[in-house]
């Protein structure tokens, strides 16, 4: 049995027949890091550095290529839209060659349309996939090959994780120094960049099951990096389970997948994309199939209701948290449903509706975000809660049929959240090693500058200042939902996830207003903080707290304090004061730091007439795929209006913040609440405050109701039962046999039987004479003689039968 | 050399063990060393041998039998020495002359009270013969004679090297495991009547049973006879309450012998005798054993979370772990026989790991109560990894063994052969996706509790020895292959995928 059809990526119609050397051996993007792993693993100890000096290497390698690859696909696309889209002959007459319906379905319905949408034939930009045939797996006559599928898209990530790898690297050689599992670190820093570089690249779904699983692992083993604190191995165990939940809508979404889009036979992403988008796979299939993959989403991409493992993954060391759980690992999810985006475009019907589970679950999961972000005292968690609230913004998005503005966001969030991360390191480096911003933190304005601007600007670019990056990505949301008809072009009419949307900006641009001034203004608190100098800064407690007194003494009654800045830098030297880090962890804050604010030029809307329009939408221009693979998008414009109610809204918030701070200080300048705020006054600001506090309570029934009770009752109650039923039974039967063997031997053999014998003793002679006869036979007669008794048995129970 | 192996290979591999058996019989007992040279230079041999007949193994035809020996042997009945080697048997083969080998490695300074090497080598190696046997048997007496081989040198393992209940468990383990053998050779012996065969052979008797169209009816009891004394063998729920007391007072070497090998019988027999001869007694029956698979997945896992003792939870983990395994049998697909036959590997590689591990830590803290261990990350810090690196093996990760032993099998239910219900089918997917959460939830909980942390106050100023080089030798090359044949399981599937794809279609009638 052949297949009927073949398939698109057999046909050899959809993949680029030339394009650059990094593109079509993508293998050594993983493979340097995966290296980089067994060397620093097997050798790392012995080296000078422990094993760094290989991370960084591989990494900077990785950079360089990734940096080539993009450049490489740039002219791949600007060759096949430039060159060639005049002649629309060239890909067409490709297509007709390949007997693929799927292809054709598609071909036909892009044609159709006219004129207008025929441009877009012509720009048609094949991706670049390498595929090893019968290598990996083979079940019957079906070969799984493993290979590469290059697009914009991957290219993208390669570029992001390539870079923030890199930076998290050079920041580790400062941050975690000392630490005594230095080398371990690296090396497992080393092999999640290769598994998130292998998710990037898998051409197919099981390569993309795998690396999904092993991004887990490692994220596993660096939340349980100081794993001598059984708090961050609950927190490790919580990750890597929470995930394993999701993983049941993963594994499952997937099996649907292939049976259906795939036919069965192909685990092949373009395939199973090129089935999707043409409409020859059930709605119903691909519906099952988008919802099952929405829990696995939610699971690795931190969404309301299995998000919680995320804040509680902050245990680890922060350049892990800047690396893996805000830049690259946590927007799996993300990357997963742009992959698959014609699987959910159809599933969930995305064009031309008010609301869908997708950006539903987007939306809730950025106003949950956002609020818990507000009670949190720990720098981290804060920032874990905005990262939270930002994956929602870019589910909600590819929900809205923003695919652009989704990819285009999470490329802003890794720069502007991996700086906030590796900032919040430093601050924490300079206090003592302690993240709790009420205690410890407080003025550190003036006492780490370069910490300050760039941790400044990455609350900016979050909270949607305008010109920033933050800004135009969220904007780009934003307008894509397509709500009350504010922006033209969008795909749907999502009203309500405007309102969250607008309503999440205002309270990010509140919670970061909070989190930037309980951190970097008013006084420095740290010295009231009973670990205060127990790190690795404190000299002498006494000479310390003289001079810290003193400094406030002097400055009590002041706001701003900035005048005091050059006479305590010297102290800095000698005293527990807070100081600015090295340069390895300064460096990497201003790069972040300065792409956060550059990266809005990468797509700059249409709409902009003043700017050349070979500068406008490069984003959407080169990462957007323009193939049969990938459903067709409308695309929003620029709206002003959305903008401004945007930009009012976040002043509103950060307002409100500043006017609340001002006050709380006016007094005492080291306060950080009001004593007699809302929240403690009773009534509703109360209990919502109570409900934060406990996040929505979601632990709670997760902890200690569900996992407690299969835990406890339930796993005890299937341990009885093995005991006291089935072992029971086992044990009742083998002790009745022994009665009745007993009965058998006392009553029948002893009385009856020998009774009998004694009997008979005639017919002892002839007896003996047959048993002679048979010893004198050989060993198999004896072995015979035995089944055959046996097989009379037998007979006669089949008779029976 | 090609007509050695033709000839006499098999034959060779399986008896060799019992000849090294004899030799060192006839050598007093006070010789240590040489019963332990002449044990493990009798099992490379073997291994030797096996790894040329797998040279020699013609993979383009791997869906038929090879170095076929057909010699009459107990004419009487009608049995016959028929051996042969096809796509099917030839991994778990060379699962077991690996095993046998790094198990007697492991035992060089390892040997449990009463020592006495002679006697616990020269059990190991009539295993090997029977577990060989097996294997490669192609007629239902001489089967199940190395069947019942086996059960011997097991029963003495337990019996004499064991714990502290070693009586109970051991009779436990003959007397279960021999009421399902009883079952099983009346089945056999009612399937030759009924088919009025004239052979035992397991080829000729499938071609019997289609074309004399023996009645469903009956298909479907014999099978049932089958399906009870290999269930008991897998250990299926719910006949698999030997295993727990078996594995947890057996001695190491008896522990990974039986993990690794000895449970696969069962599921082997089921692949290669029960479903080929039987395919309506299959069909019939394979909604029952997706069921009982899906409830011991899940069982097995709930079974493990409440656990304190390191050996037994790994004992219980089998059952959830051969769940996977029936459960892509019961599909009658060749994604899911395909995926049993890996899980077999996997399951033996990981499950022999773990109880190495587990003796190893007995042997230093003369405790497997969870409650007492941890920190052995701090003490022995590459036990520690290895103990991290099979659990997560044992987990199911992808990139390692165990994955492809469950993933095909989870992903074989969507879809189970024709006849058979979907709907429930779909439903035995969701149940198996489910017990890969609490697969993961016990083996972290285990690790957490015995690696994390800080060893406790009874043990936190003893020295504890990390792993010897003896340990280092047994382990090395079953990691590696956990990692091998994650990365490449067409190492497995290129072998099995033929003569299951054979099967398959069979089943499909």
């Amino acid at each position: 049995m052949t297949p009927a059809v073949l398939f698109a990526s057999e046909t050899g119609a959809i993949a680029a027949e030339s394009a650059g050397w990094f593109l079509k051996n993508a293998w050594v993007f993983p493979a340097i890091p995966f290296v980089s792993f067994l060397l620093i693993l097997f050798f790392g100890k012995r080296m000078p550095k422990k094993g760094a000096e290989v991370g960084v290497a591989a990494l900077s390698l990785v950079f360089v290529c990734a940096l080539a690859a993009g450049a490489q696909w740039v002219s791949h696309v600007n060759s096949e839209t430039g060159g060639h889209g005049a002649e629309p002959s060239a890909d067409t007459t490709h297509e007709d060659d390949a007997p693929s319906a799927a292809a054709h379905a598609t071909v036909k319905a892009e044609v159709e349309p006219g004129a207008e949408q025929a441009e877009q034939v012509h720009h048609v930009v094949h991706p670049v996939v390498t595929e090893w045939k019968s290598d990996w797996w083979t079940i019957g006559r079906i070969d799984f090959g493993i290979g590469t599928f290059v697009d914009g898209q991957a290219v993208m990530m390669l570029f992001v994780v390539g870079l923030i790898s890199l930076l998290v690297h050079v920041f580790s050689t400062d941050y975690v120094a000392g630490d005594i599992r230095y080398t371990h670190y690296f090396a497992f820093l080393s092999l999640f960049t290769a598994s998130m570089l292998l998710l990037v690249l898998a051409n197919n779904l099981v390569m993309f099951i795998t690396a999904w699983e092993l991004v887990g692992v490692c994220s596993f083993a660096l939340i349980g990096h100081w794993w001598e604190d059984q708090q961050n191995s609950n927190a490790a165990l919580k990750a890597f389970l929470t995930n394993r939940v999701g993983d049941i809508g993963l594994l499952i979404g997937m099996i649907v997948l292939f049976f259906t889009a795939g036919r069965g036979e192909s685990f092949n992403i373009i395939d199973i994309n090129v089935a999707a988008a043409s409409g020859a796979v059930s709605h119903t299939a691909l519906l099952v199939a988008s919802l099952c993959l929405i829990a696995a989403v939610m699971s690795k991409s931190g969404q309301f209701i299995l998000h919680t493992w995320l804040p509680d993954a902050m245990a680890g060391p922060t350049p892990v948290s800047a690396l893996i759980h805000a830049a690259t690992m946590v927007v799996a999810g993300v990357f997963m449903v742009a992959r698959l985006y014609p699987v959910f475009f159809s599933g969930l019907s995305i064009a031309g509706s008010p609301i869908n589970a997708l950006a539903a679950i987007g939306a809730i999961t950025t106003m949950v975000g956002g609020s818990l972000a507000f009670v949190q005292r720990d720098i981290k968690k804060v920032l874990a809660y905005s990262t939270v609230s930002q994956l929602g913004y870019m589910i909600m998005a590819l929900g809205v049929g923003a695919w652009t503005a989704a990819m285009f966001h999470l490329m802003t969030h890794a720069f502007f959240k991996a700086c906030l991360f590796l900032g919040a390191g430093s601050v924490s480096h300079a206090c003592n090693h302690s993240f709790d911003m009420k205690q410890d933190m407080g003025g550190l304005r003036k006492y780490m500058p370069r910490t300050h601007v760039t941790f400044l600007i990455g609350t900016l670019a979050l909270s949607g200042f305008p010109l920033l990056s933050g800004f135009w990505s969220k904007d780009e949301i934003l307008a894509g939902t397509g709500g009350f008809g504010l922006s033209e072009g969008a795909n749907g009419n999502y009203h309500l996830m405007l309102v969250m949307g607008l309503m999440t900006g205002a309270m990010t641009a509140a919670y970061m207003t909070r989190c930037y001034w309980l951190t970097f203004l008013g006084e420095w608190r740290g010295a009231d903080s009973p670990n205060a100098h127990h790190g690795t800064h404190g000299h002498d407690d006494e000479a310390v707290a003289v001079t810290v007194l003193a400094h406030h003494d002097d400055h009590a009654a002041e706001h701003d304090v900035a005048g005091a800045h050059d006479s305590h830098d010297a102290h800095d030297a000698h005293a527990g004061l807070p100081h600015e880090s090295g340069p390895r962890i300064t460096v990497p804050l201003m790069v972040l730091a300065a792409l956060a604010t550059v990266a809005s030029v990468a797509n700059i809307p249409a709409a902009f007439s003043f700017v050349p329009a070979s500068w406008r939408l490069r984003f959407e221009h080169y990462i957007e795929p323009k193939s049969l693979y990938f459903p067709k998008l409308d695309h929003s414009e620029f709206s002003p209006v959305i903008a401004i109610i945007s930009v009012v809204a976040s002043s509103i918030g950060c307002a409100l913040v500043v006017l609340y701070f001002r006050k709380v200080q006016a007094g005492d300048p080291k306060a950080t609440e009001l004593t007699n705020g809302p929240v403690s006054r009773g009534g509703l600001p109360k209990l919502a405050y109570g409900v934060l506090v406990n996040k929505f309570y979601l632990d709670w029934l997760y902890t200690d109701v569900i996992v407690a009770t299969v835990k406890g009752p339930i796993a005890r109650g299937a341990n009885w039962f093995n005991k006291c039923v089935l072992d029971a039974i086992v044990i009742g039967a083998a002790t009745v046999s022994k009665r009745i063997a007993g009965f058998t031997y006392a009553v029948l053999d002893q009385q009856v039987v020998d009774g009998v014998v004694n009997g008979s003793g005639i017919k002892a002679a002839e007896t003996g004479g047959f048993l002679r006869r048979m010893q004198n036979g050989r060993v198999q007669g004896y072995a015979a003689l035995m089944f055959g008794a046996t097989a009379i048995l037998a007979g006669v129970l089949v008779l029976a039968i | 050399m090609k007509d050695f192996l033709n000839d006499w290979g098999i034959t060779a591999m399986v008896f060799l063990p019992l000849v090294g058996a004899v030799v060192m019989m006839l050598i007093p007992k006070a010789e240590e060393e040489l019963h332990k040279t002449l044990a493990l230079v009798t099992s490379l041999g073997v291994a030797v041998i096996g790894a040329l007949l797998a040279l020699n193994f013609d993979w383009d035809k791997s869906a038929e039998l090879q170095f076929v020996v057909d010699k009459s042997w107990i004419e009487v009945i009608k049995a016959r020495f028929t051996v042969g080697v096809d796509g099917i048997a030839m991994p778990l083969i060379l699962l077991t002359l690996l095993v046998v080998p790094l198990v007697i490695i492991y035992s060089w300074n390892h040997f449990p009270d009463p020592v006495n090497p002679k006697a616990f080598l020269i059990l190991i190696l009539v295993l090997d013969t029977g577990m060989l046997g097996s294997f490669v048997a192609q007629d239902l007496i001489l089967f199940f004679v190395f069947f019942e081989i086996v059960l011997l040198p097991m029963y003495f393992m337990i019996g004499v090297w064991g714990g502290e209940e070693r009586q109970y468990a051991s009779i436990k383990f003959f007397l279960y495991t021999l009421f399902g053998s009883a079952l099983m050779i009346v089945s056999f012996l009612a399937l030759f009547f009924v088919a009025g065969a004239q052979t035992f052979n397991m080829t000729e008797l499938a071609a019997l049973v289609q074309s004399s169209e023996v009645a469903r009816t009956t298909q479907i009891l014999i099978f049932g006879g089958m399906f009870i004394g290999f269930g008991i063998k897998v250990p299926m729920f719910p006949f698999h309450t030997w295993l727990p007391d078996a594995h947890t007072q057996a001695p190491t070497q008896g522990s990974v012998i039986l993990a690794a090998v000895l449970l696969k019988l069962g599921t082997y027999g089921f692949v290669r005798i029960a479903l080929p001869i039987l395919p309506d007694g299959a069909r019939w029956w394979a909604p029952i054993i997706g069921g009982l698979a899906c409830v011991g997945i899940i069982y097995g896992a709930l079974a493990c979370l409440a656990q304190t003792d390191m050996k037994r939870l790994i004992a219980f983990s089998s059952v959830a772990h051969m769940g996977y395994v029936m459960l892509g049998i019961a599909t009658l697909t060749d994604f899911g026989i395909n995926a049993a036959i890996f899980g077999m590997v996997a399951h033996g590689l990981i499950t022999g790991m773990l109880f190495f591990v587990a003796g190893s830590l007995k042997e230093r803290f003369h405790t497997l109560e969870i409650s007492r261990l941890g920190g052995l990350l701090k003490q022995a810090p590459h036990m520690g990894w290895v103990l991290g690196f099979t659990a997560m093996a044992s987990l199911g990760l992808p990139g390692l063994a165990g994955f492809w032993g469950e993933f095909p099998a989870i992903l074989s239910a969507y879809n189970p052969a024709p006849g058979l219900s979907v709907g429930l089918f779909r439903f035995y997917m969701f149940v198996a996706a489910l017990g890969t959460v609490l697969a993961a939830g016990y083996l972290l909980w285990l690790y957490q509790r015995t690696a994390f942390g800080s060893p406790k106050d009874e043990f936190a100023h003893e020295h504890v020895h990390d792993v010897g080089t003896a340990e280092w030798i047994a382990w090395l090359p079953m990691l590696v292959l956990i990692v091998l044949l994650g990365f490449l399981p067409v190492i497995i599937f290129g072998m099995t995928s033929d003569a299951v794809e054979v099967l398959a279609q069979a089943l499909a009638g």
